[in-house]
């Protein structure tokens, strides 16, 4: 059996002690350059994720506890991290429980759910911790059996002697306790997983399935208030003035009180608190009707077409060959401009945070996907020390990226601060559509210079509100693939929050650039097929440092996919459309299928196949393939935030529309045999599945969509 | 105003303000917090539940009308967390966040009481009104048509 052997300072790595009584507990450090002079906690109640970030709990009994140290917003990594840690301890995964660490702050971590980034990050380090614990387990029984420990097994939670005989886990606990942390450790090799990649569920589906209380909006403690927040309307609009003389006439609200630029009214329960809101009357600076999507329409617009535009900058993020040569010499020029709008994150669970903050600590609990970044911004806020604080991490309903901002988790802590109570503060649904953070809006000009029938040169220009491509971004596909190219991009300002919306700026560039590769083949007449695996034989050639992907790896998943869903072989009145997308270390490539169903193309069917490296839990990936591919189509076909005047003019599900069950087409995941090290999987499958309806759509109507959401903007005419 | 709900087979007093939609009242004062709140205006499904074993948004409905009708939550669906709809559910893998699940099997579990035998149309139809932000609906699907089988199977 090959085995990789690793060498590294295990001291600061790892610390080990007995629990009184109950067994072992190995408190483990991601980052090997932290230098934590912490001792493992003797018992349970301190466990303080300060000073280790993942724990292994080895009961008498042989039963295994870890702790899941990210935060769990339906990506499923509380579920397959600890798959990890279990593989390479070598127990049964039905012997493991897992209980959601508690957060973490400052020091060392990446206790983020974001990026796609959880399971990538902590591979190794999750696998080096499980086989660390079962090296002293090992060294445990050799001691006792007065053999050499190379000469033991493991197997199934049990050391096994050279003669056969074996010793559970359970039962040599204290021992390994006691003994020093090898300085080496073998790692299986992946041949032998036995938990990864097989199908495991959601570890907290039982709790779920009854109820159970699990997310931020269920804590309860005694004592403790209910808050809601009023905002401005409008971005960028000041506070002046309350009146709040009917908000205290109703029973059950106790305060109001202004909160920097917006409204905290305190209720004894939730609906109290709502009810309060809608009769506070609050007088507002006047809006600006430039922040209006109307407006960013026009601006863009002039971008695209070469006009200087004031106040907002162009920067060229790659540049390769000589792109006026190019387009020169061109005997062809193909010129196409794609559009999306703002989104709103909608995470089913609306935002709300639980803060109690008194003179010596500051406690807060809820949904957050930078736990540590949250809990030192509540600190700056409060002009404390972070060490103050301690956040308790619960399972999220829904991230999206809306949750890698703790906005609202200050808030809590600032109205906690000043009423000196525990506090809960909800948002409605309405706060939650109207005043969060927007993907931003965006248009994309790409244009292709093409001589003899090939490429030679590519040139994409975005403007966007707020937020753009970034460098490493400007390193996709096809960057490589063409020998002229340009990307650059000019950014507008706005008062309009624009953040991460899942799979930031791939969300729709994948749409821009898949469908405009489809129209291009189309235009050349090549298969679109041929054409992306021509651009990718021709990035083998030009390989530089900066290209992200590997054309090797995502010429596998476009021959994979197309095996899948027999590409071009398929009955009368089923018609496909073809995407291939790199993003978040992940390759993708997509079929989708249309049929026409009265009168209208309806996506029935989408082929999705996916290099991830090795696939940890194959059963929540999938999911994550399903979730992704009908969330992306899903928006693409219906769902737009419009702004007028700085008001989003949506602020609940009637205004906007999400996609719903009879929408959904059936999605069929496939995963490339992989031993490379695991990538993403909670964002990837998103971004190539816009593009794959729509040039599927075009290939059924001959109608090309090129602006979302579909339904508004040409789908139906 | 007092009032006397009957909540997954047992008499619960609570006082509040009459208007109080049923959804905060087992939320905030029952401490039943399995029924969630998604939207408040109907429009999501996440706060359903069983009124007299019919399918019903809690976030809609005045705590005082409900009266003598008999009230079922996800924490009442079943003793042991067994109900069909709840093993498929766990069988299917369906949850990712897991926030709008109640209101799923709620869903689910009023459209088998009504019709044991559910076609994919009527399937489709019942689950269609629930929004999943994750968009677990393929898993939705198949979860439905395998608790109509142990349901089948069970009988
Ligand atoms: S919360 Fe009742 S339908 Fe959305
Ligand atoms: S599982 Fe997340 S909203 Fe349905």
């Amino acid at each position: 059996m090959k085995k990789k052997q690793l060498q590294m300072d295990r001291k600061t790595f790892m610390k080990v002690s007995l629990l009184s009584g109950t067994g072992v507990i190995f408190g483990v450090n991601f980052l090997q350059s932290c230098k934590s002079k912490k001792e493992t906690p003797i018992d349970l109640e301190s466990l303080n994720y300060n000073d280790f970030n993942a724990y292994i709990q080895i009961a008498n009994n042989g039963m295994v506890t870890i702790y899941a140290p990210n935060p769990e917003i339906g990506q499923g990594v509380k579920t397959s991290m600890p798959m990890i840690v279990a593989e390479e301890l070598d127990v049964p995964w039905k012997h493991v429980r897992v209980v959601q660490a508690n957060l973490d702050t400052q020091k060392y971590t990446r206790q983020v759910a974001g990026g796609s980034q959880s399971i990538r990050f902590s591979w190794m380090l999750l696998r080096e911790a499980g086989a660390t614990a079962r090296q002293m387990l090992v060294n445990a029984a050799a001691l006792e059996w007065k053999v050499e420990p190379a000469d033991c097994s493991t197997s199934d939670g049990y050391v096994i002697h050279p003669n056969g005989k074996k010793l559970g886990y359970g039962d040599l606990v204290l021992k390994a306790a006691t003994l020093e942390i090898p300085e080496k450790v073998m790692l299986k090799d992946p041949k032998d997983f036995k938990i990864i990649g097989k199908q495991a569920r959601n570890v907290d589906n039982f709790k779920i399935t009854q109820g159970s209380p699990l997310y931020g909006m269920d804590y309860f403690e005694e004592g403790m208030v209910y808050a809601s927040i009023i905002h401005p309307p409008a971005f960028g609009q000041k506070l002046i003035d309350f009146d709040d003389s009917e908000a205290k006439k109703i029973d059950g609200v106790s305060e109001i009180i202004k909160i920097g630029n917006n409204i905290a009214v305190i209720g004894i329960n939730t609906w109290i608190a709502f009810q309060g809101k809608k009769a506070v009357k609050a007088t507002y600076s006047e809006a600006n009707k430039k922040e209006s999507s109307t407006y960013f329409d026009e601006v863009m617009d002039n971008i695209l077409s070469g006009e200087k535009v004031k106040g907002s900058k162009a920067k060229k993020l790659r540049e390769d060959g000589n792109i006026t040569k190019a387009f020169k010499e061109a005997d062809q020029i193909i010129e196409r401009v794609y559009e999306a709008p703002f989104l709103a994150h909608n995470t089913m669970e609306p935002m709300n945070f639980f803060a109690n903050v008194t003179p010596d600590k500051i406690e807060l609990k809820g949904p957050i996907q930078t736990p540590e970044l949250t809990a030192r911004q509540v600190a700056n806020n409060l002009k404390r020390n972070v060490n103050e604080v301690s956040l308790e991490m619960c399972r999220i309903g829904g991230g999206f990226g809306r949750r890698l901002k703790g906005d609202y988790a200050i808030e809590a802590a600032l109205i906690s601060d000043k009423i000196k109570k525990p506090v809960k503060l909800v948002y409605s649904r309405e706060d939650d559509m109207t005043t969060g953070w927007y993907r931003p809006k965006v248009k994309y000009k790409i244009r292709a210079a093409v001589k003899d029938g090939k490429i030679t040169g590519y040139h994409l220009t975005e403007a966007s509100v707020n937020a753009t491509i970034n460098k490493q971004r400007a390193d996709f596909f096809p960057s490589g693939a063409i020998d002229n190219l340009l990307i650059e991009t000019h950014s507008i300002k706005s008062k309009v929050t624009c953040f991460a919306w899942r799979a930031p700026i791939c969300n729709f560039l994948a749409f821009a650039e898949q469908s405009f590769f489809d129209e291009l083949a189309l235009e050349l007449k090549i298969s679109p097929v041929q054409m992306r695996m021509d651009l990718l034989e021709n990035a083998k050639k030009h390989k530089d440092n900066n290209m992200q992907y590997s054309p090797e790896r995502m010429q596998a998943v476009i021959q994979k996919v197309v095996a899948d869903a027999n590409w071009g072989n398929t009955p009368k009145g089923v018609h496909q459309g073809l995407s291939v997308y790199y993003s978040h270390n992940s390759h993708v490539a997509q079929i989708s299928e249309v049929e026409i169903k009265e009168n209208q193309p309806v996506v029935t069917k989408v082929y999705c196949a996916v290099d991830c490296g090795i696939v940890v839990n194959p059963m929540g990936a999938a999911a994550q393939a399903e979730g992704g591919i009908i969330d992306g189509i899903g928006h693409a076909m219906f769902s737009e935030m419009i702004v007028e005047n700085g008001v989003p003019k949506s602020n609940n599900f009637h205004q906007y529309k999400l996609t719903r069950l009879k929408n959904a087409p059936q999605v069929e995941v496939s995963f490339v045999e992989s031993l490379e090290a695991p990538t993403g999987m909670g964002e990837p499958t998103l971004p190539p599945a816009p593009a794959a309806a729509a040039n599927a759509i075009y290939a059924a109507t001959g109608k090309r969509l090129r602006k979302h959401p579909f339904v508004k903007n040409g789908l139906n005419s | 105003m007092e009032i006397n709900l009957t909540v997954n087979e047992k008499i619960r007093k609570v006082d509040v303000d009459k208007n109080t939609p049923l959804l905060w009242v087992l939320r905030d004062t029952l401490h039943l917090v399995g029924t969630k709140f998604g939207c408040g205006v109907g429009q999501c499904g996440a706060c359903s539940v069983h009124m007299d074993g019919v399918i019903t948004r809690s976030c809609l409905l005045p705590v005082s009308i409900v009266g003598d009708a008999k009230i079922t939550t996800i924490e009442g669906l079943s003793e042991h967390n067994n109900h069909p709809v709840q093993l498929a559910w766990r069988e299917i893998d369906v949850p990712q966040c897991g926030y709008c699940q109640a209101g799923q099997i709620m869903t689910a579990s009023a459209l088998l009481k009504q019709n044991n035998s559910p076609s994919k149309e009527d399937i489709k139809d019942a689950m269609h009104g629930n929004i999943c932000r994750c968009a677990t609906y393929q898993r939705i699907e198949k979860a439905v048509e395998k608790a109509v089988e142990l349901t089948q199977t069970t009988k």
